[in-house]
C-alpha cells in the first residue's frame, strides 16, 4: 500500500493505492489520525489505483467518517472507486455514509 | 494438490493474495469474482491470525486449492483454536452512520462472496473450504 497525502487549502487528498488488508490498514489509520489531529476534517480518498480493501480497510473508512462528521466539522468523501473496491463497499452497507465523485477535481470541489 | 504454508501473520496476505489470483485466472473467473474470492480468503486468513491463533506469529496458514470441471476449491488449514461459527448477519441498513457497527462484517463477505463455505475440525486443526463455482455471479 502507498499513500500519497496533497493538503489544499480547503481540504486534504488521501491518494491511496494498492492493497488495504489487515497488514496495512493500521498504518492508513495512522494517516487519517495524523490529518484529524492536526484540526483538518475534510478529506478527499482518492481511490484511482486501491486494488484490494478488506474488512479491516473498510473499518478504517467507516472509522474516520464517524471522527470527520462528528460536530458537522467536515466529511471523507471518496473519488475514482474502481467498480471492485465499490462492490464491497456496497456488499459491507457502507455507500450510503459517502458521497462518491467520478474524479479528484469534482470531489475537492464539494469542499 | 499442492500446499503452501505462511507463517501466521499479516504480512502474509498479500502473498496468499498472489497465489489467489493464479488460481482464480487458472479457472477463468471475471475480474468480479476473481476479486470477491481473494476477499474471501483475506478474510478468513485474517480470522485465522486474529482469533485462531490470538494474534501474529503464534502458527502457520496452511493454503492449498484445486480445481474441477466446475469449482476453485480452497482450502485452509489452521492449528489455533477451535473456530465456531457464529450467526451469519448482514449488515444493518438504515442506521445512522454513529450506530453503524462494523463486527462480523469478514465472515460476512466470505459467505456472500462464496458459493459453499465448510468448517470442519480434524485432528487438532481448523479445516476450512471454500468453493466457487463456475457460472454464477458472485
Amino acid at each position: 500500500m502507498e499513500i500519497n497525502h496533497t493538503e489544499f487549502k480547503r481540504c486534504d487528498v488521501v491518494k491511496v493505492s494498492g492493497r488495504v488488508d489487515s497488514s496495512t490498514a493500521p498504518r492508513l489509520a495512522e494517516k487519517i489520525n495524523e490529518i484529524t489531529d492536526a484540526g483538518r476534517f475534510r478529506i478527499v480518498l482518492d481511490l484511482q489505483d486501491l486494488d484490494f480493501i478488506s474488512s479491516a480497510g473498510l473499518r478504517v473508512l467507516i472509522g474516520a467518517q464517524k471522527t470527520c462528521k462528528r460536530y458537522n466539522r467536515g466529511e471523507v468523501v471518496l473519488a475514482n472507486v474502481q467498480p471492485n473496491i465499490l462492490s464491497a463497499l456496497d456488499l459491507a452497507g457502507f455507500t450510503p455514509f459517502f458521497k462518491i465523485f467520478d474524479d479528484t477535481v469534482s470531489a475537492v470541489g464539494n469542499f | 494438490m499442492p500446499t503452501f504454508v505462511f507463517p501466521g501473520k499479516y504480512e502474509s496476505l498479500a502473498k496468499i493474495a498472489e497465489l489467489v489470483q493464479i488460481a482464480t485466472r487458472e479457472f477463468g473467473l471475471d475480474s468480479c469474482a476473481a476479486y470477491g474470492v481473494e476477499t474471501a480468503v483475506d478474510e478468513a486468513c485474517s480470522n485465522i491470525i486474529e482469533h485462531a491463533y490470538g494474534g501474529e506469529d503464534r502458527g502457520e496458514i496452511e493454503f492449498s486449492y484445486e480445481i474441477t470441471a466446475n469449482s476453485l476449491i480452497i482450502t485452509l488449514r489452521d492449528h489455533g483454536k477451535k473456530f465456531k461459527p457464529k450467526k451469519i448477519e448482514k449488515p444493518k441498513k438504515n442506521v445512522p452512520l454513529k450506530n453503524r457497527s462494523d463486527h462480523g462484517l469478514g465472515l460476512y463477505f466470505i459467505h456472500q462472496w462464496m458459493d459453499e463455505v465448510h468448517y470442519d475440525h480434524r485432528e487438532g486443526y481448523n479445516i476450512l473450504t471454500l468453493i466457487k463455482n463456475k457460472g454464477t455471479m458472485s
